[in-house]
């Protein structure tokens, strides 16, 4: 009896999901960590009938991702790789849609003074000069080559960060902040991340605002040319919704704690 | 029968090694079509590998095995009562049944015939019962049963009787002088002398590994013609 | 101590609302587990006991390799299942790579050598005891085979569950290979990783107290109806 009503079920869970368009769309850790997709997802579901599957990953992985034409389109944050992604011809082109912005994450009694800090550059030569323990995604995420570039802005090369208290996880944005937080240590964070993380501790948002952390994410299409399999149709489809100001309203609108997370700047 | 008898089967020079180490033979004997041979000897003399040889369950090292059809077809028609009886974990009836069933006789029939012999060794009772919780002596009736379901043309028994009290052995000779005086040719080790003295036609005295000497029953009890198998007899211990 | 109390809050809250997320992300997970624990029974049990039955130059090795495989470390399979699965490998035309079919895969290459490995010690000592009955009774190898698997289908059920264990439990390969995909691919433990790395421990902990009991409550379903076999029977 249980065991009849339970293959029913299973069997019914097989069958759900063939219903609707269907299109992947691999998006980075910190977009979704900001449940901004919670909100558009069931937007997007509504206007225009596709459900869009999301592949949460650092921006390495999805790069490659799009290029083996695993998925159909990719929403991710590091410039100069997604211009080395669209010149390999991978995508067909690169969208902007909205930014947001990294903050400083650290200790609450902050012990290499950052909060006074006069750029992002000084905030990271503090902690180098400080030798304050930081922990690094280390994954090759959007925001991990944003770090290293900061790093290297502050005069705090790749050899000078090989030592004990510069710490590597190799690990999402999430598990990054759970490391930061039981080792009390400076983090590297997008807002979205730091303020829906659930596990703070003793941790507090200490330096933010200059420009150089603006974090742009643009949506690229992966190439139908390379991939043919590729729905190239719903990538536009998609793309078309995101750009839109239907799209601008749901993003300008997002609201977390009470701030707002990101600022649409998308091309119409 | 309208199958050509496997009997007799003639041995020659046979020999079973383990590791460089001749444990039977070379043997050489002849099992005539009919009567009940009844091995002897001391422990470790050879009396299971023995049986074993002529069932086919050991390697010949070297020497020859010749039946009087190609072997495959002999081994059809032939039994083996192990001298510890193997259950398998199943019920009784689906232990006696399953000889039948794997030579391709449909269950249903396999089982019909399997409860009348059970009933014949007088486990009716137990045959929905598993045969691994069945007592020492019900398992040899249960292995007897298995070993002559598919009424085999000659049947081996390694001491069938060696952990039963005096009734359930003479139950158990019941059963197998019946299927003796069906046209079962037997080939039966045993310890015990009182046992050999009621059964035996003939008397293979095993050795050292040889047939060191076979005579009728009656003649070998009566005047053993060597000393070993005299001393054997008398119950004096055997080097 | 407080983090666990909630966990266990949360997790009877989300069962007494039968919150459909849960029940959803539940079925998957068992779906995905109890298909690759079928397929790999089908192919460790009989294998299992093959090497138990069959004597060859490298049975031995064959058996050590098995062993080996059994501590696979599923990550890797995940990655291997991955790059075999993905548009730009072999299998890419199939399309497999995150959907549950991709799960199945990677889960059936790790619990195979489980289940394989359990069933040969189980079945060695079964074919050491039938070994004179079934070789006297003149049995063909696949018969012996039957009759091994038959007679010793608790033991084997056993290695199916340790199977079950293994694959309801295991993160890394489904992880690499589903994707996590939201009602797609996520399941119960992916969706614990998850919530970890947002941090919601409790609810983590919440849906780590449901895998809990959805094993247990598995095991139990199966012993039972082992059980009520073996009254009938014997
Ligand atoms: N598998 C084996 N490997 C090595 N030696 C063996 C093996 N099987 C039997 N032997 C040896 O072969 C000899 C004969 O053994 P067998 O079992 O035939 O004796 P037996 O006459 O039946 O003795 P018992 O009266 O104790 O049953 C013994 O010395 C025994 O140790
Ligand atoms: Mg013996």
């Amino acid at each position: 009896m249980m065991l009849r009503t339970l293959l029913v079920a299973l069997l019914s869970l097989a069958a759900t999901g063939a219903l609707a368009d269907q299109m992947k769309l691999a998006v980075t850790t910190s977009f979704h960590n900001s449940g901004l997709a919670e909100v558009l997802l069931p937007e997007i579901r509504k206007d225009l009938g596709l459900e869009v599957q999301l592949l949460v990953v650092g921006t390495g992985q999805a790069i490659r991702l799009g290029a083996s034409g695993d998925v159909d389109a990719i929403l991710v944050h590091s410039r100069k790789a997604e211009e080395d992604f669209i010149a390999a011809g991978n995508g067909t082109h690169r969208t902007e849609i909205m930014y947001n912005d990294f903050v400083l994450i650290g200790p609450a009694a902050d012990p290499a003074g950052i909060a006074s800090a006069s750029s992002a550059a000084d905030a990271l030569g503090r902690i180098a000069a400080a030798q304050a323990p930081f922990v690094s995604r280390g994954d090759d995420s959007g925001t991990h080559k944003k770090e290293k570039s900061l790093w290297d802005a502050a005069g705090v090369g790749a050899d000078a960060r090989d030592v004990a208290w510069y710490k590597e996880v190799g690990a999402g944005m999430g598990a990054a902040l759970n490391t930061a937080s039981g080792l009390n240590t400076y983090i590297l964070s997008d807002r979205a991340s730091w303020l829906n993380f659930g596990n703070k501790g003793d941790l507090a948002l200490l330096y933010a605002g200059d420009p150089v952390l603006f974090n742009q994410y643009a949506y690229l299409p992966v190439n139908p040319a390379k991939h043919p399999h590729v729905k190239s149709d719903l990538a536009a489809r998609l793309e078309t919704w995101l750009t839109s100001d239907r799209a601008k309203a749901l993003i300008d609108g997002y609201k977390l704690n009470g701030e707002t997370l990101f600022t649409f700047n998308a091309a119409p | 029968m309208v199958n050509p008898s496997i009997l007799p089967l003639t041995v020659t020079d046979a020999t079973v090694r383990r590791r460089g180490k001749v444990l039977v033979g070379p043997v050489s004997l002849s099992v005539s079509p009919s009567g009940l041979t009844i091995v002897m000897g001391p422990n470790g003399a050879g009396k299971s590998t023995l049986l074993r040889l002529l069932h086919g369950m050991e390697r010949v090292a070297r020497g020859t095995l010749a039946w009087q059809v190609p072997e495959a077809q002999a081994r059809r028609r032939q039994a083996f009562v192990f001298q510890t009886p193997i259950m398998m974990r199943r019920s009784a009836l689906d232990n006696v049944a399953y000889p039948l069933i794997v030579h391709g006789t449909p269950r249903k029939d396999a089982r019909a015939r399997a409860a009348t012999w059970l009933d014949r060794v007088g486990l009716a009772d137990s045959a929905t019962k598993l045969a691994t919780v069945l007592s020492g002596g019900e398992r040899q009736k249960l292995a007897l049963a298995r070993a002559l379901i598919r009424d085999p043309e000659i049947l081996f028994l390694d001491e069938p009787c060696a952990n039963l009290d005096g009734r359930a052995t003479r139950e158990f000779e019941e059963i197998l002088t019946a299927a003796h005086a069906g046209g079962t040719r037997v080939v039966m080790a045993t310890h015990d002398i009182g046992q050999a003295r009621r059964l035996a036609g003939d008397v293979w005295f095993v050795y050292r590994g040889a047939l060191h000497e076979t005579a009728p029953a009656d003649q070998f009890f009566a005047a053993p013609r060597t000393r070993e198998a005299a001393a054997f007899i008398n119950g004096d211990i055997v080097e | 101590m407080n983090e666990i109390l909630q966990g266990l809050l949360q997790a009877g809250r989300l069962i007494v609302t039968l919150d459909s997320d849960l029940i959803e992300i539940s079925l998957r997970s068992l779906r995905v587990t109890l298909s690759a624990v079928v397929i790999a029974s089908a192919i460790g049990l009989p294998l299992g006991c093959w090497l138990a039955v069959r004597r060859f130059r490298w049975r031995r090795f064959v058996i050590a390799t098995l062993n080996a495989l059994m501590g696979l470390p599923p990550v890797v399979v995940g990655l291997i299942v991955y790059l075999f699965l993905s548009r730009s490998g072999p299998f890419g035309v199939f399309g497999l790579l995150f959907t549950p079919t991709a799960m199945i895969i990677a889960q059936v290459i790790i619990l195979t050598p489980l289940i394989a490995s359990i069933a040969h010690q189980a079945i060695r000592e079964l074919w050491a005891e039938y070994h004179d009955l079934l070789i006297s009774l003149n049995t063909t190898r696949f018969q012996r085979i039957a009759t091994l698997l038959w007679d010793g289908r608790r033991a084997l059920l056993t290695a199916a569950l340790a199977g079950f264990g293994r694959g309801i439990g295991e993160v890394g390969a489904i992880m690499i290979v589903g994707g996590n995909i939201d009602n797609a691919t996520r399941v119960l433990t992916t969706a614990i990783a998850l919530e970890t790395g947002k941090g919601n421990f409790a609810l983590a902990l919440a849906l780590g107290f449901i895998l809990i009991g959805l094993a247990v409550l598995v095991n139990l379903g199966v012993h039972s109806l082992s059980r009520t076999e073996v009254s009938d029977r014997w």
